[in-house]
């Protein structure tokens, strides 16, 4: 038998063969008979009256074959669609837009160019109307209101933990530091653009939707329900997710340029494309964090006891987080961290400003970019209030390995943990003590070289049933296999990979369960009328949820395995002994029937009484979430007279548990480390007073490329999910959630002998300047 | 990020393609079309008509000739990277292709594009100046020669004339004791400059003869930096030299403030550049001495 190559196999890539020969089939590669193609066209104002839209001017257009207004949608109810959050967003304006770039009105036209040229051409009259864009401004009283349907710009409050104990604890410490910071608005940027092709067929009353989507189960289901007034039910609708360049969250919501499609097909009686360009994906988007952060954190004897956020989130003109229902603010309570804290509070209020609506998780798990930033940015000031080095504070104050499972102060249990032992090995491979001695010479000499820290804590794999749904739909996710008669299987899930590498990684889990070697198992993902209902993939919650899936079906169709065994070899069930990928007659091991064996009989000489074939399905419902972690070093060298910050070296250690397949798991941690640094030093989505946004193309959004990224330097500690069957907890995140404080500690600790005690991200050459110049740092040669 | 229709020409000759540009004033020329296309994808440009300049013959190659590096004016940017008399005798020249947007423009990207396109953010503009380049246009009128010093007239705006093309650019042959450098400070790979300083340097018995400097996306056009030629100018390069060069550099910068910086920033940086550029320079200068 080959061998089965299941956990810990660098297993080369099976989606691999496709994407480098350019085979993968992306949402634009689809392309149906008679297909017409929809443009959009857009405000040029952030909140402005529409007067008058001139249809005839882009109706005059060759090709064009129809314009859609809000109007339009009015008269089918569909002006307006509800978030995640329940709050609503328009598809159409109906006679106000409320932020640059809004869509205004859709074009319909034979090609993809005279869609185009329509929408160019299509004169709309605008009053322009104030502007708010800064959400502090927005809740002051006699703010510009940015929605007519409600009393104030300001959107929700919700805190959790104890206000009034961490109050005590703060007024008890003997150290206590407060500090501001923004996390500014981001965009996920992936390499694909957001598209679909609606295709209705009025004979059948069937809609086929081929969606750039993380979610496709749950995007049927809200089509189901957004449409139902209008006669669709859900048993008519198929969504297709096909091959997707890139998600990190920002294809999780439904885009009203999907709903244009769809009615748009219907109107025609035809497919519709719709394919975003760059500048719509950038300035229209759901864009992530954009947290105003105030934080407090404090220590008595050198133990942190008490932490304290207060958050102003700007949530652009509609609350379109896609959060798991009961968590306006994701998952931002998990802000304690890596530390044993007894004490803490966060409160965040949401606001309404004349921005795109959002904010998605951009790679990660509901907010926890900005709770890590937050008590990492601290931990790092409270060490040095205490006279202390950052990486020995940390190893004081966290939660010890045999504390676990561990109750956190904001209502979390730690699922399991090892800290210290990640943080010590990250000191260890870059030197830590060799560094600190280099940067004190350099010091001596004028030169700013910097060492930051970031020992992050995630949570993922969202989530348990008890409080996770979206909409009402439990968070579980499935599995779905089949094992055909030669001992091949097709295995179907309800995620779906967006380069995650899901059609190697499950098949390696049911590898190790079942002893089917990968190749010979077919991973599906993405059509809501073959897989199994599930919630998607997003917040790092494959491995958490459908790859446990994985894991049980397989076990359920192994236990049906040893009945047909035991039937094989006559002998007892009691008496079967599994081995990867056959059972043997205990003290026998020549007596034995593999699973490729058993597969077979399963459909040509099955016991009598039993039912044919060799199949099970699951819907994982986690017990618990999963609690990745690592600690990350970075070192810095700043360039005084630029104020360029380089990344020499970048330590990685982290620890997601099991790992499936290290290839796939390094991957993801460069991914998202070059995605971690990004908004650390480059990324940033801005505005100016009158809300026209700067940051809507490439030239101006600054994605890292090869030559920006450093070398990464990975390293591992294998710390089981203990409720996990496998023992694995998710890596898409961690990396993006924990690089960025460790870049901002590492510039702050460089210029720390100048006074300076904080910097603002995206710390671009001009910001450090700045500073640099203010503490009379600056260098002319 | 479509554009809308043009006509499209792809002449045989310069005369035919000069004729085009005259009856067509609404026409663009064509070279290696990475300024150009992305400027019509997003609508700011709309030409009636390209008239493309690949099936004119003649128009790429560098060689030397008659005292001067001649490039063709279509020659490509990845040419200059790969080409053996550039990198060994034009530094300057070389320091410059190298860090013009990224190597997937840069193999279609042409010299003479980069040139005419005349914006302030162009790299070779500065180069040129310092070096003292000339350019060579055809036109209706015949063939003449443009000083770099006369050709960037304003942001995007040159001194060809009506139907003039430019075809070869030629630069000052290097001789023994000269050597430059071309540092440019840019917030990624691919973005335009925040600010970059084009230093070319003569030396003579271990004194600096000779000296062009030229700065980069600091004003409408490329600017000469006269007074830091002058610091330069009979000093023996020493630190005091730079330092009142780097000086007189930032003096002359005009920069504006946007998304790269403050004015203020961009005159330090172009201090700093200047410095770095002119020792780099000095260095390469006493090498070929």
């Amino acid at each position: 038998m080959a061998e089965c190559r299941g956990l810990g196999h660098s297993v080369q890539r099976k989606e691999d063969a496709r994407f480098i020969r350019g085979q993968g089939r992306y949402i634009d590669d689809i392309k149906l008979p008679g297909m017409l193609y929809l443009d959009i066209a857009r405000s040029p104002y952030a909140h402005a009256k529409i007067t008058r839209i001139h249809e005839d001017t882009a109706m005059a257009v060759d090709g064009v074959a129809a314009v859609i207004t809000g109007k339009t949608l009015e008269g089918f109810k569909l002006a307006w669609m509800p978030t995640l959050m329940s709050d609503q967003q328009m598809v159409l304006p109906v006679d106000t837009v409320k932020y640059q770039a809004q869509e205004v009105a859709a074009i319909v036209a034979t090609s993809r160019y005279a869609a185009a040229d329509g929408a160019a051409a299509l004169e709309v009259d605008y009053d322009p109307l104030p502007v708010v864009v800064d959400p502090h401004e927005a809740l002051k009283p006699g703010a510009t209101k940015v929605r007519d349907d409600k009393d104030s710009n300001h959107i929700f409050h919700w805190e959790h933990g104890d206000a009034d104990g961490t109050e005590a604890a703060l007024a008890g410490c003997d150290t206590v530091v407060e500090q501001k910071m923004h996390l500014p608005r981001i965009h996920v940027a992936s390499i694909e653009t957001c598209g679909c092709v609606a295709s209705w067929n009025p004979v059948e009353g069937h809609l086929t939707l081929y969606l750039t989507t993380q979610a496709p189960h749950a995007i049927r289901t809200v089509v189901a329900l957004v449409t139902a007034h209008l006669g669709l039910a859900e048993h008519k609708i198929r969504v297709i997710s096909p091959d997707i360049g890139g998600g990190f969250g920002g294809k999780v919501p439904v885009y009203p340029g999907y709903v244009l499609a769809t009615a748009a097909s219907v109107v025609t009686g035809k497919p519709v494309k719709w394919i975003e360009d760059r500048s719509e994906n950038l300035s229209a988007d759901s864009f992530a964090r954009d947290y105003h952060i105030t934080a407090t954190l404090g220590s008595k004897n050198g133990k942190v006891t008490a932490l304290k956020l207060d958050t102003v989130a700007d949530h652009g003109y509609s609350d379109a987080a896609a959060n798991p229902s009961k968590f306006p603010a994701g998952l931002y309570h998990i802000a304690t961290g890596s530390y044993d804290l007894e004490n803490a509070h966060v409160s965040v209020d949401g606001v309404y400003t004349n921005k795109p609506p959002g904010g998605i998780a951009y790679r990660c798990s509901f907010r926890v970019t900005e709770a890590v930033h937050a008590i990492e940015r601290m931990v790092d000031l409270l060490a040095r209030e205490n006279g202390e080095d950052p990486a020995d504070f940390r190893l004081r104050n966290f939660i010890k390995p045999e504390q676990f499972p561990y109750q956190s102060a904001l209502g979390w249990e730690y699922d399991s943990g090892n800290y210290g032992a990640a943080l010590e090995k990250a000191m260890d491979m870059i030197g830590y003590q060799d560094l600190r001695a280099e940067q004190a010479e350099k010091r001596a000499r004028g030169q700013l070289m910097g060492i930051g820290i970031s020992s992050f804590t995630e949570i993922v794999g969202a989530g348990p049933s008890k409080t996770f749904d979206i909409l009402g739909i439990k968070m579980f996710d499935s599995a779905e296999i089949r094992i055909h008669p030669t001992g091949k299987a097709i295995a179907r899930f309800g995620t779906k990979s967006q380069g995650q590498g899901h059609e190697t990684t499950y098949a390696q889990i049911i590898a190790e369960e079942l002893g089917i070697p990968p190749e010979d198992i077919q991973v599906e993902e993405g059509d809501t009328d073959t897989a199994p209902y599930g919630l998607g993939t997003y917040a790092s919650r494959s491995t958490p949820t459908a790859g446990a899936a994985a894991s049980i079906a397989s076990r359920k169709i192994r236990e049906k395995a040893r009945k047909i065994a035991a039937h094989l070899l006559e002998a007892d069930e009691a008496d079967l002994v599994w081995e990867q990928g056959k059972f043997h007659v205990k003290g026998s091991p020549d007596r034995a029937k593999t699973i490729q064996d058993i597969a077979f009989a399963a459909y040509t000489n099955h016991p009598q009484g039993m039912e044919a074939g060799l199949e099970a399905i699951s819907y994982y419902d986690p017990p618990n979430l999963t609690f990745p972690f690592g600690s990350y070093i970075c070192c810095v060298d700043i360039d005084r007279g630029t104020g360029q910050v380089k990344i020499r070296r970048f330590v990685a250690v982290d620890d997601c548990g099991v790992r499936i397949n290290p290839m796939i798991v390094d991957g993801q941690i460069h991914g998202g480390l070059t995605m971690g640094i990004a908004p650390a030093l480059l990324e940033e989505i801005s505005y100016d007073a009158d809300g026209n946004i700067t940051g809507g193309n490439l030239m101006e959004y600054l994605v890292p490329t090869a030559m920006e990224t450093p070398h990464w330097e990975l390293g591992e500690t294998v710390t089981p999910s203990p409720h996990h069957p496998i023992g694995a907890k998710g890596v898409g995140e961690s990396a993006t959630v924990g690089a960025p404080p460790a870049v901002v500690n590492a510039v702050v600790d460089a210029l720390w002998h100048l006074g300076v005690r904080h910097m603002e991200i995206p710390m671009t050459p001009a910001r450090v300047w700045n500073v640099l110049n203010e503490h009379g740092a600056a260098a002319t040669r | 990020m479509i554009p809308p229709s043009f006509d499209y020409h792809a002449p045989d000759t310069l005369e035919e393609a000069s004729r085009l540009l005259l009856a067509n004033p609404e026409a663009k020329l064509l070279a290696g079309g990475h300024s150009l296309i992305p400027m019509m994808r997003f609508r700011l440009a709309e030409p009636a008509a390209l008239v493309d300049l690949r099936k004119i013959p003649g128009l790429s190659g560098i060689r030397e000739d008659g005292g001067s590096l001649r490039i063709g004016a279509m020659t490509r940017e990845s040419e200059l990277e790969k080409s053996d008399l550039v990198q060994s005798r034009y530094p300057l020249l070389a320091d410059t292709t190298r860090v013009i947007a990224d190597p997937v423009v840069r193999n279609l990207a042409t010299v003479g594009g980069n040139v005419a396109h005349a914006d302030p953010g162009n790299d070779h503009p500065a180069a040129m100046l310092a070096y003292r380049a000339s350019f060579v246009a055809a036109g209706p009128s015949g063939q003449r020669t443009i000083a770099a010093s006369d050709f960037f007239t304003g942001p995007f705006s040159t001194s060809l004339e009506e139907g003039e093309i430019l075809t070869e650019i030629r630069i000052p042959e290097a001789g023994p004791g000269s050597g430059g450098a071309y540092r440019k400070f840019e917030r990624k790979v691919g973005d335009y400059a925040v600010a970059a300083v084009a230093v070319q340097l003569q030396l003579d018995g271990g004194r600096i003869s000779g000296a062009g400097v030229a700065l980069t996306n600091v004003g409408l056009t490329a600017i000469q930096a006269g007074a830091a030629e002058a610091a330069l100018v009979g000093s023996d390069g020493g630190d005091a030299a730079l330092d009142a060069a780097a000086e007189a550099a930032a003096a002359a910068a005009d920069p504006t403030d946007d998304h790269r910086g403050s004015a203020d920033y961009k005159r330090a940086v172009v201090r700093v550049l200047t410095h770095r550029a002119a020792s780099s320079a000095l260095t390469r200068a006493r090498e070929a001495s």
